[in-house]
């Protein structure tokens, strides 16, 4: 039962955490659309308006030739190599650009569609290529991995939760089992049905709140030992902040799910068991 | 008070050469408040079965159980308890529970019952006074005799002020000094009124007590007298 709940606390977590994740990689996930070096700047700036009409995308933000240059010489500027290669090509290289961000990894594909499709035939011309393509494969993974991941814990809580309510069911079980004398004579001098059951469902309770109390505690160490190296990993993420911050939330889940565990299990052992 | 009309019981699987067993074949009869009946037969002729019936223990295959013109198995198992608070039962293997001494087996009762402390501190001792261990308040089970158990399964029995006492072969395993000491205890209950099913298969007993007599052969009534013998 304590996994279980350690499990489902850790649902919560990774939620968080995911979300953290995903805006981050949000931030940086983009597609960029580069234009033929005769487009005017424009036509460029037309297609900009359009694109930002469509509702799924956040922010459309136009790089031309001389901008991307700036860019490029400012980032590189300490690389001698790369500084050679730009002399010996002469001019200015780059394209002109518009970066498009979605609200999620999810809506690029519209802005893609948008282009080839609804984009009229004119400024369709004007485009070099869209990198989309190139990072498909990049935003499907993310996305997949988040939702993936979400999923993987969601079935694993449901597998660990029968496991619990087996174990705590088997437990009242034998309780059941092994006051049977006691529950017929309580039957014989006339105990009311929840005379009888409610010892049980409160023994049930009782282990679930137990289980709580141990998973806190786990929850806190792991928190604690894991809080700053994570925090070196992504920056902004400190799971014992985090824990501590959201205290009584974790309590409450944490109870809930074990109170429920508990009591759920033993409802089931005393159907099964307690003729009454 | 209570009547038993047509009541048939039968085992489907419970019997060792896998036939159905009958344990009461079609049994009629009434029991009048303040009535002392004892119920006999062989083992096996069906008078535990009948018990078990009023206690609502077990569900005629066929018939009707009435208590006060109570179908008792008719009724919906939330309100068993309140009808088995009108019962006290008391059996040849005492049923007493080991854990707890003498004074709480009987305490316990009126726990379930949902008595109050006080209720329970005036009531007990009362009771344990009334079946003669007083002394014997704080010992457990295992420290008595089995006159002593019996009569501490009296006590219990009698703690929540029942209207009926049945009795399963209460003397069954005790000898014939503790025999007359239970006999005695339970006519001392029927004169305070209240009504008494005693099963037996004691002779000596019922020929003693002179009150009504139902005996049972192979589930069927075969006699039913007042102040009858033990004739089998």
């Amino acid at each position: 039962m304590t996994m279980t709940i350690l499990l489902a606390t850790s649902l919560f977590l990774f939620k968080d955490i995911s979300q953290i994740l995903i805006s981050a990689i949000r931030e940086k996930a983009d597609i960029s659309v580069y234009f033929k070096t005769a487009a005017q700047e424009e036509d460029i700036l037309n297609i900009q308006g359009e694109l930002s009409k469509i509702p799924e995308v956040k922010d459309v933000e136009y790089v031309s030739k001389e901008k991307a240059l700036e860019d490029f010489i400012q980032r590189h500027k300490d690389n001698q190599v790369l500084m050679g290669s730009l002399e010996e090509v002469g001019g200015n290289p780059f394209l002109a650009a518009l970066n498009v961000r979605a609200f999620e990894a999810s809506q690029y594909q519209a802005v893609v569609n948008f282009l080839d499709a609804t984009l009229e035939p004119v400024y369709q011309n004007l485009i070099e290529k869209v990198d989309y393509y190139q990072r498909k494969p990049v935003i499907e993974r993310i996305f997949a991995l988040t939702s993936g991941a979400g999923k993987v814990g969601i079935s694993l809580s449901i597998v660990l939760a029968i496991v619990a309510i087996l174990v705590a069911f088997n437990t009242i079980r034998l309780a059941i089992l092994n006051q049977a004398e006691e529950i017929k004579i309580q039957r014989l001098v006339g105990a009311s049905n929840w005379f009888i059951r409610g010892p049980f469902l409160v023994q049930g309770a009782i282990s679930g709140i137990i289980s709580t109390l141990i998973s806190l505690l786990i929850f806190a160490l792991i928190c604690w030992f894991l809080g700053p190296k994570i925090e070196f990993l992504f920056s902004g993420l400190n799971v014992w902040k985090f824990f501590t911050g959201n205290f009584f939330t974790i309590i409450l889940i944490q109870l809930s799910t074990g109170i429920l565990l508990g009591a759920i299990s033993s409802s089931i052992a005393i159907r099964k068991y307690l003729k009454v | 008070m209570i009547k038993f009309q047509e009541v048939t019981k039968i085992f489907p699987t419970n019997s060792p050469n896998g036939y159905p067993t009958t344990a009461l074949d079609n049994i009629s009869f009434e029991i009048k408040p303040k009535e002392f009946v004892s119920i006999v037969g062989r083992s096996g002729a069906g008078k535990t079965t009948l018990l078990r019936l009023l206690m609502a223990e077990e569900k005629p295959t066929r018939g009707q159980v009435f208590i006060d013109g109570l179908d008792i198995h008719k009724i919906k198992p939330g309100k068993l308890p309140a009808v088995r608070r009108r019962i006290g039962a008391v059996f040849q293997d005492y049923k007493l529970l080991p854990s707890k001494t003498a004074y709480e087996n009987v305490a316990y009762v009126m726990e379930v019952i949902g008595a109050d402390d006080l209720e329970i501190a005036r009531d007990v001792p009362e009771v344990i006074e009334i079946v003669g261990l007083t002394e014997r308040t704080n010992n457990f089970p295992v420290e008595l005799s089995g006159g002593e158990k019996q009569r501490l399964s009296i006590a219990r029995a009698l703690i929540h002020r029942p209207e009926v006492i049945l009795a399963d072969e209460p003397t069954g395993n005790l000898d014939p000094y503790n025999t007359s000491d239970i006999i005695r205890l339970l006519l001392k209950i029927h004169e305070l009124g209240t009504t008494v099913v005693l099963s037996t298969h004691n002779k000596e007993i019922i020929n003693k007590l002179g009150k009504r007599v139902i005996t049972l052969e192979n589930g069927k009534i075969i006699r039913d007298e007042e102040e009858g013998r033990f004739i089998l």
